[in-house]
């Protein structure tokens, strides 16, 4: 592992993805890719009674998902980044918690997930750890409520007003496997266009 | 290939020219109609209080309560966000948008509690337009004294 140029890190032994996972809500499951992901949900709720605990609960069964498609046991997990868009991370830290995984709480908006996978291919190629995931959710009606209206205010939306996700993503990235690897990574200078 | 954009302006301007416009004539026309419809209902219900003998302020009070309820209802059942997505500033401008900025909030943070939940955050949208509204309306008041146009 070596630093090239100003801002990139190399890998020696690229580190593979393992093994991913996710689940969405049910405007993804209407869009082309809706058969790549694990499961769609029919009701943005889940079942819950707020958007924070259904976002929570997403993070949490799809972390539950990948740990199980990997067929590792939960306690081969080394070390966990995750994070989301809600204050202090609270979905992924509610999420994580009945894992016992030891968590690093990371905060990149949208570029939260490729964050977290950088970090744990450093974590993993450094052999500070075998086995790390990462992982990141982020709901619609959540995020709406952090950073712009609530939903029944009356207002109108520009036609190409952004849509925040609904769903979670997890990879579990480990030293050895069949690919696709994580071979470099370059983090972006933080100047302009969010993140 | 696509010249290289340098700098934030160029973005912007490169978004601006793919990016569709709203159909602004569309928009306005909805807007007045619905903004015209509500009107209408806030003078009927003017009128029918006229005929029942109330005097004119005691009217203009009661339409401002029927249309805020009219409007904080309709909000609860989820169907004042898609009239205001329809009509744009026809359902904002009237007493309805006002009525609704603050009950969106009031449901939307219900699940935080009652005191610091819908109590704390009800103001959250109209917060600024009470603020700057009345602040605004005292010193228009206080300019009017010291000219001696109000005696």
């Amino acid at each position: 592992m070596k630093k090239v140029g100003k801002q990139t890190i190399c890998f020696d032994n690229p580190p593979t993805i393992l093994e991913t996972a996710s689940i969405v809500g049910p405007k993804e499951a209407e869009g082309p890719l809706a058969k790549y992901f694990d499961q769609c949900l029919e009701d943005e709720f889940w079942g819950e009674n707020s958007w924070e605990k259904a976002e929570s609960k997403i993070i949490k069964n799809t972390v539950h998902k990948v740990i199980q498609k990997s067929k590792l046991s939960q306690d081969k997990i080394d070390f966990c980044f995750a994070g989301d868009l809600l204050n202090q991370c609270i979905s992924s830290g509610f999420g994580l918690r009945d894992f016992n995984l030891p968590y690093f709480g990371i905060f990149g908006a949208c570029s939260t997930f490729v964050e977290g996978l950088s970090l744990a291919s450093i974590f993993v190629e450094s052999k500070a750890s075998n086995y790390s995931l990462c992982t990141t959710s982020s709901h619609f009606c959540s995020a709406e409520k952090q950073f712009r209206f609530p939903l029944e205010l009356g207002n109108q939306r520009p036609q190409t007003s952004q849509w925040t996700v609904t769903g979670a993503g997890s990879a579990i990235v480990a030293s050895s496997g069949q690919g696709p690897f994580v071979t470099s990574i370059t983090p972006r200078k933080n100047y302009r266009h969010g993140n | 290939m696509a010249e290289p954009l340098d700098t934030r302006k160029d973005y912007q301007n490169f978004v601006n020219k793919k990016s569709p416009n709203s159909p602004i004539l569309k928009n306005c026309l909805n807007a007045f109609w619905v903004g015209g419809i509500i009107c209408s209902v806030g003078q009927l219900i003017w009128e029918i209080c006229k005929l029942n003998g109330l005097e004119t302020q005691t009217s203009t009070t009661i339409v401002s309560i029927v249309l805020i309820f009219i409007s904080a209802f309709l909000t609860a059942l989820n169907i004042f966000n898609k009239i205001g997505k329809f009509a744009g500033a026809g359902s904002l401008v009237p007493i309805t948008g006002f009525a609704n900025s603050i009950v969106s909030p009031a449901m939307e943070y219900k699940s935080e509690g009652y005191v610091l939940g819908v109590g704390g955050k009800m103001f959250t949208v109209a917060g600024p337009v009470l603020v700057y509204g009345i602040s605004a309306s005292i010193i228009i008041g206080i300019i009017y004294m010291i000219f001696g146009l109000v005696s």
